[in-house]
This record gives C-alpha cells, sequence and structure tokens, in this order.
C-alpha cells in the first residue's frame, strides 16, 4: 500500500541533503516550511553561474542572450506546469508571499473602494492575512473569514451571505497547519457568481499536487518555488492575462518600462511590467529543472504517494497516547502532514527532543496566529512529508513521540 | 538534547518555584514570543531598593518555565541596580544551558528576564536597551 509508483531509493539518492550523516540520518519532516533540493536542481542553479551567467533582457552578446533563453524557458516550464494559457500568464516574484502582495496592490489599489469586502478564511497564513490589512487601511475596504469547523473543514453553509459585498476571494489551496485541502473549484464559481475574483495560495499545493488553473477556474494562483524542490528566492505569481494587462505596475524600475523621462514613463507589457529589476535568474532557471524532475516522477504518482503517507502518518500519530492531530480525517480532502499537540510536554520541548533523534519537525504556530486562536492552542508541532520521505520516517517520529512522553510524563 | 532536558531543567518545568501574581505589585509586566505565542507575566514587590518579593505565571515550553523558576528565585531579595544589570549571560549561566547557537531556543530562555527588564526599567522610569534580549 505504501509503495510508491515510482523509485523512492532512487529519489531518496537525488537527494544529497538526505545522504548526509547528521548523527544518524535525518528524518526530514518540514518540508511544508521548505522542501529540500534534488542534486539537479543545486546543479543546474550552479551551471548557470560557471556557464551562462549574465544579465537577462539586456546584453546582445552570446552569454546574455543565452541566459534570457534559460529564463524565459523556466517561465514556459511553469506556464505548462500549472496549464496556464501563456507564459505570459507567469510573473516571477520572490516568494508567494510577494506574489500576494502584488496583487494586493496593483489590482487591489486600483479595484478596491471603501465598503467592499475581501473574504478570507480562518485558516490562511500570516502572507494571505496581512497584504489584504494594509491593503483594507489604504482603501476603506473590510476584511471578512469564511470560518471553520472542528474537524479543520471551511463552514460554507452560508457562503452566500459571507459573499455579499466581495470583491476578491483570497484563499489557501491546502492549509499549511490543518492539511485540509479547500474546494477551490467551487469557491472560484460562488465568487465569480456574484462579480468577485479568486485569488488561491498555492504555497502548500502546488507542490504536492497536479494543478490546472483553468480547471480550477480561479483567477490568481500564487505559489513559492523553494516548497517545491527549487531554491529560496523564487515564486510566482499566475494570473488571467487580461486581469493583468489592465493592473498598474507594483514596483518601479529597470525592466519594467517601455519609455522613460524625467517626468513620466510608460510601462512594459506583462509579465515584464511587474519584474522590475535583475530577476532571480539562477533560481528562475533552477525552477524550471525543479519541475522538470516533477514531472518525469509525475505529480498524479507524487500525490498518491503522499495520500498513502498521510494515510499511515495519521493511523501511526493516533497509537501514541497523549498525541492530539488537529485538521480533517485522511481522505481526499487531506494532505499528508499533521499539526499535533502532545499533552504533557510544549511543542518547543517536543521538537526538541525529536532533533535529538534525528526527526526535524517544525514547532510554533506556523505564521497561522488566528488558526490557532480558533483552536483555542499557542502552538503545534508539525510533521510534513514530500516525495522523498518514507514509512520509516514516519515510524522514527512515533518513536521519538514515545521517547517524549517518557520524558515529561 | 541530554544537556537541554536534564533533570533540573525537568524539575524546575514540573514544579515551578514562585509561580502565579502577586496583588499587590510594584511592577507587572508580561512579554510574549512571537515565534510561538508563548506569554509569560513576571510580578513584582520592591521594597527598600530591593526585589521584596517575585512571581511569575503563563504558559511555555521547559526551558522557559524553567528558566523563569530558576531566574525568579535568583531575584528575591536582589538589589534594583543588580537586577537592572542582570544580563542575557546570567541567564544562561544560571540555567546551564549552551544556547549560543540555537537562536530560537535562545528567545525562550530569555522570555522572563526581558519580562523582568522590561518591567523594572520602567518601574524606574529609565530607558531600556532591549537589543541584547531579543
Amino acid at each position: 500500500m505504501h509503495t510508491p509508483p515510482f523509485d523512492i531509493a532512487a529519489v531518496r539518492r537525488d537527494f544529497p541533503i538526505l545522504q548526509l550523516p547528521i548523527e544518524r540520518p535525518v528524518a526530514f519532516l518540514d518540508s511544508a516550511s521548505s522542501s529540500q533540493k534534488p542534486e539537479a536542481v543545486i546543479a543546474a542553479q550552479a551551471a548557470f553561474y560557471r556557464t551562462t551567467n549574465a544579465n537577462v533582457h539586456r546584453g546582445v552578446y552570446q552569454l546574455s542572450e543565452q541566459a534570457t533563453y534559460e529564463f524565459e524557458r523556466a517561465r514556459g516550464r511553469v506556464a505548462f506546469f500549472i496549464n496556464a494559457n501563456s507564459a505570459r500568464e507567469v510573473i516571477f516574484t520572490r516568494n508567494t508571499t510577494e506574489a500576494i502582495n502584488l496583487v494586493a496592490q496593483s489590482w487591489g489599489g486600483s479595484n478596491l473602494h471603501p465598503g467592499d469586502v475581501i473574504l478570507l478564511s480562518q485558516m490562511e497564513h500570516h502572507s494571505n492575512i496581512v497584504p489584504w490589512q494594509l491593503l483594507a487601511q489604504r482603501t476603506g475596504a473590510s476584511l471578512r473569514a469564511i470560518p471553520i469547523d472542528s474537524a479543520g473543514r471551511l463552514v460554507l453553509d452560508d457562503i452566500d451571505t459571507l459573499l455579499q459585498g466581495v470583491k476578491l476571494v483570497a484563499i489557501t489551496h491546502q492549509s499549511n497547519v490543518l492539511g485540509t485541502i479547500n474546494p477551490v473549484q467551487y469557491l472560484a464559481t460562488k465568487a465569480h457568481a456574484v462579480g468577485a475574483l479568486i485569488l488561491v495560495d498555492g504555497a502548500q499545493s502546488v507542490p504536492h499536487m497536479p494543478t490546472d488553473v483553468q480547471a480550477l477556474g480561479i483567477d490568481f494562483l500564487a505559489f513559492s518555488g523553494h516548497k517545491m524542490l527549487a531554491p529560496t528566492g523564487v515564486g510566482v505569481l499566475w494570473g488571467r492575462k487580461a486581469l493583468l494587462d489592465a493592473m498598474p505596475p507594483f514596483l518601479g524600475g529597470g525592466s519594467m518600462i517601455k519609455t522613460v523621462t524625467i517626468e513620466v514613463s510608460t510601462y512594459a507589457d506583462v509579465p515584464a511590467r511587474f519584474e522590475a529589476g535583475t530577476p532571480m535568474i539562477g533560481e528562475a532557471i533552477a525552477l524550471g529543472h525543479a519541475i522538470d524532475y516533477l514531472e518525469a516522477i509525475g505529480m498524479a504518482n507524487v500525490a498518491a504517494y503522499e495520500e498513502s503517507l498521510g494515510h499511515y502518518l495519521l493511523d501511526q500519530l493516533a497509537e501514541v497516547s497523549g498525541v492530539t492531530v488537529y485538521g480533517p480525517p485522511i481522505g481526499p480532502d487531506r494532505a499528508a502532514m499533521a499539526s499535533f499537540t502532545v499533552d504533557c510536554a510544549h511543542p518547543h520541548d517536543v521538537a526538541q527532543v525529536l532533533d535529538s533523534e534525528g526527526v526535524a519537525v517544525r514547532a510554533g504556530h506556523h505564521c497561522t496566529q488566528p488558526l490557532h486562536a480558533a483552536l483555542d492552542i499557542p502552538s503545534t508541532a508539525r510533521a510534513s512529508c514530500y516525495l522523498y520521505n518514507t514509512t520509516q520516517d514516519i515510524d522514527r517520529l512515533v518513536a521519538g513521540l514515545r521517547k517524549v512522553t517518557t520524558l515529561f510524563a | 538534547m541530554s544537556d537541554m532536558y536534564r533533570d533540573l531543567i525537568l524539575e524546575h518545568h514540573r514544579y515551578p518555584h514562585n509561580y502565579g501574581t502577586l496583588d499587590p505589585h510594584d511592577v507587572s509586566q508580561e512579554e510574549h514570543n512571537p515565534l510561538c505565542g508563548d506569554r509569560i507575566r513576571l510580578d513584582l514587590r520592591i521594597a527598600d531598593g530591593k526585589i521584596a518579593a517575585v512571581a511569575f505565571s503563563g504558559k511555555g515550553c521547559a526551558v522557559s518555565q524553567a528558566a523563569a523558576s530558576m531566574l525568579t528565585d535568583e531575584l528575591i531579595g536582589m538589589d534594583l541596580d543588580a537586577a537592572r544589570a542582570y544580563s542575557k549571560d546570567d541567564v544562561l549561566e544560571l540555567i546551564g544551558l549552551p544556547l549560543d547557537k540555537n537562536p530560537v531556543r535562545l528567545k525562550c530562555a530569555l522570555l522572563s528576564l526581558k519580562a523582568m527588564k522590561v518591567g523594572l526599567y520602567r518601574y524606574l522610569g529609565q530607558q531600556l536597551d532591549t537589543d541584547e534580549l531579543d
């Protein structure tokens, strides 16, 4: 049942960090925070600096032409990966956070007015809350949150009421704490029915499942490279072309202009309009290679394997007395991660003891203070899986948790 | 880890000294750790230029709770000048944990010290440079 539909041993060998003897090999269960990188991605980034390094969209010399070619190839790979209509709909940002801020400042700044509502949910990451608060303060719009039930699912019974006056729905596809996979397609239909747009925070979903922005029927998608095998420093905003075309610039500077005088400038077409300054060239190219790596395995295979790992994770955690797991039971709307508390020990202490056993988990509020307030707990420990994890990693987590309960009982 | 959870830390975590609140008090200061949401409240009663009584409350990890427990033991009867000068290194020596390369847990260990110093400086009408405590 937990046999992956790909060669897991070969995959694990592709990740140098999983071979390191950190006393014993690390059971890395914090991919929801940032994933590990395969050799192919590390090598692609290094190869850029060794053989191709030059600025993009500037020189007519060969190195710059080749750098531009590879940078734009990466954009095309991203477009293909999420089934965008065109590579022109793909904007490189630093990360998910910057992608959301781009929409908030550019689209939001010119489309929201006093009395308008931005609809979020109780389970959002701070990066999908704070940019909208800043926007609301600037425009006189207000925020509203879809509540969650005790299983950690959105409560959508009153969605029609919640959508009154809404101009934008900004919602996570997959909770970074609960592991809940939200019905984005349904929410897109609902949002459009009242004339609202929908932005999806795909930071946790895009790395783990097939993503088709056209089938989802959404308007904006934000995600990060570093959670999907690519380096830090590169993320993506995808948006419908017609929306992006109508949006004013985000940051001003080089690359994003057509003409500049001291008094006034005209702006480049998308995506260049939203990519001021020298971009993260090597990182974007490496993201393209990360996508190559994931495509070679197949996102459906990644999702199928993670579903079985998630099943095993929740089953095993249920066997440890004193452990409370948050989020929905395993099923089609539950990702392979578990945020949990241990009766006798604080999440920091849990994570510290696990670390001494070579098990890496995250402890804290995971940038979701409103969610933790709703759960009425200050913090949790979180174990999250990716394609390179095995049931042995989870066994080591469980053995570590038994040490925790022995030490603190 | 063996160092982190040696018996003394676990003992103070299980049975914290000076746990509770003081009423009346001269100083009451709450500090929280934005990384994990933990909170500690520290109350002081001051008499004759000394800390006459001290109590702490709040929830947190073993390191933050044990550090608060040990720090409050240390503070009872201390001159205000000495309390004012009490440093991060003093706390680390007191609790005996090597947290120099552990910036995240360091914040846990220093939470009660920060509450004490922020509260005491305010009581004295003095300006505290919190850089060393962040």
